[in-house]
């Protein structure tokens, strides 16, 4: 398998991925969950236009790295993608893909899930919404962090 | 010593980064923030935010945390990626 954190500026193929996945683990992947972020049209506000993406390059992608092998120790998953795209997004442009190849269902749903909740809380990304009326930065949900903290040992 | 700001912070102090090539009555992340914000404004309001989050060398720490010469510090708002 490649990489397995991408930070980049371009857009990803969900197929492409999906098929790196298919093909990783010959006879042993019963199933691929995957989750894709999608810019929309409102946000902390109404009629965005597009976003922002920033983020802190080494740290970000260690932080991904860490929550990918977190999954692993509580799941048996076989892989684990992230690919999150950065610089200026428009609506309906892919935002974010976490894929989890597993044996079966239930650890790649979870896994993926894990990871994503995961990835709101603590990856260092910041995300500024743009709008006919100028440019504001997207603030820190609490409903993201409630989502963190319903995993069994959350920090 | 390394010191990297991000997103509305580092549009607040309207620069990314800075490097200290020797440290003064510096032993914590505290002692770091003091000196930038005694340069007053824009320093001083910007970083005197009770949700800022600090790392050092890549890894979330309390204000507390010991730093040194080759050290990577960072300050960055609450992360709204994903």
């Amino acid at each position: 398998m490649p990489e397995m954190v991408l930070i980049q500026t371009a857009d990803f193929s969900v197929e492409q991925e999906y098929q790196q996945l298919r093909n990783a683990n010959p006879g042993t992947t019963g199933a691929i969950c995957s989750f894709v972020g999608l810019v929309r049209e409102f946000g902390d506000r109404p009629d965005i236009q597009g976003m922002f993406l920033e983020h802190y390059p080494g740290m970000t992608e260690k932080c991904l790295y860490k929550l990918i092998e977190q999954a692993k120790t509580k799941w048996n998953i076989h892989q684990a993608k992230v690919i999150h795209r950065v610089g200026t997004l428009h609506v309906d442009d892919q935002i974010v893909f976490v894929g989890v190849s597993s044996a079966h269902r239930a650890d790649a749903f979870a896994a993926c899930e894990y990871i994503m909740d995961y990835l709101k809380t603590d990856a260092p990304f910041w995300k500024k919404e743009l709008s006919a009326d100028g440019s504001l930065w997207v603030e820190a949900k609490a409903s993201d962090q409630a989502r963190k903290h319903k995993w069994p040992s959350a920090r | 010593m390394n010191i990297l700001f991000f997103a509305r912070l580092r549009e607040q102090l309207n620069t990314d980064q800075e490097s200290w090539h020797k440290l003064q009555d510096i032993n914590t992340v505290e002692d770091v923030l003091r000196q930038l914000q005694a340069r007053g404004e824009p320093w001083l309001s910007a970083l005197n935010n009770p949700k800022l989050i600090i790392s050092v060398n890549q890894e979330v720490v309390s204000a507390n945390h010991p730093v040194t010469l080759t050290d990577e510090v960072a300050f960055f708002p609450p992360v709204t990626g994903g």
